[in-house]
């Protein structure tokens, strides 16, 4: 079996390393999810698109860093 | 495999060696990095759905407003006629379905204005003060203006809808919702 070059206490640094960086990119996408809801509400039609596409680079983000992650035991 | 292989070296949360350890950690060990490197992974996987969930939010969001700009203009109802309402007077009508229910003001001034009854906070139904020159929420204490429907105070943070009234021939008519959903 292929081992890793990281021990698993190596790991868990670079792991809560990126479960910090996931965690601010998805409360920035809660934040976008309510501004965008709130705009949505109040009739203005300018916000929803822009938003949308913000929440699915943060989501390509947190894609990009999870899948790191995964190579991480490879 | 080795035993000084540091990917086998097992350490307790308290850092003693495995000799000073409970006998139930003795007999049970686990591999407590692996252990906390794994619950930090899954964490960051559940984090990422809860990332998608946002997205398919935004994608909802993005869909209905796409919808509502698309959507037929509303039709025009009469509510009222102008000798129903003395200054300072009320009526309450449903526009433009049944389920919206709305609230017509006849202000000092001699205008008519029209909102949707829902405060924009948690859709409690708002009681209009004219004589005060405030629309009242008895739920939070949230007060809007009565000639422009803007937030004077209290949790709102959006003003009440407007409806868009012609008035001619003595009768008053809605003619459609500017400034947000009813």
């Amino acid at each position: 079996m292929k081992r890793s070059r990281f021990v698993y206490s190596q790991r868990t640094t670079i792991a809560l390393g990126i479960l910090c960086i996931v965690l601010v990119i998805v409360v920035v996408q809660l934040w976008l999810f309510m501004a965008t809801m709130e705009a949505f509400l109040g009739g203005n039609a300018a916000i929803p698109i822009p938003a949308w596409i913000a929440s699915i680079v943060c989501l390509l983000l947190n894609l990009g860093l999870f899948y790191y992650l995964r190579n991480l035991d490879r | 495999m080795s035993a000084d292989d540091p990917e086998h070296v097992t350490v307790a949360p308290d850092g003693r060696p495995l000799e000073e350890q409970p006998v139930w950690r003795q007999e049970f060990p686990i591999d407590w990095p692996q252990s906390e490197y794994v619950s930090r992974r899954e964490f960051t996987r559940l984090l990422l759905v809860t990332s998608f969930a946002f997205v398919v939010g935004q994608t909802y969001i993005v869909v209905s407003s796409l919808l509502r700009q698309h959507q037929s203009a509303l039709p025009v109802a009469e509510i009222a006629a102008t000798n129903e309402l003395p200054i300072n007077g009320v009526k309450l009508f449903a526009y433009p379905a049944a389920k919206d229910p709305c609230v017509l003001i006849h202000l000092s001034s001699g205008e008519y204005v029209a909102y949707g009854q829902k405060c924009t906070h948690l859709s409690c139904p708002v009681i209009p003060q004219p004589e005060k020159g405030i629309i009242q929420c008895p739920c939070h204490e949230g007060k809007f203006n009565v000639t422009t429907g803007s937030v004077i105070s209290g949790p709102p943070n959006r003003p009440l809808p407007r409806i868009t009234l012609d008035v001619r021939d003595g009768r008053i008519y809605a003619t459609g919702i500017e400034g947000g959903l009813l």
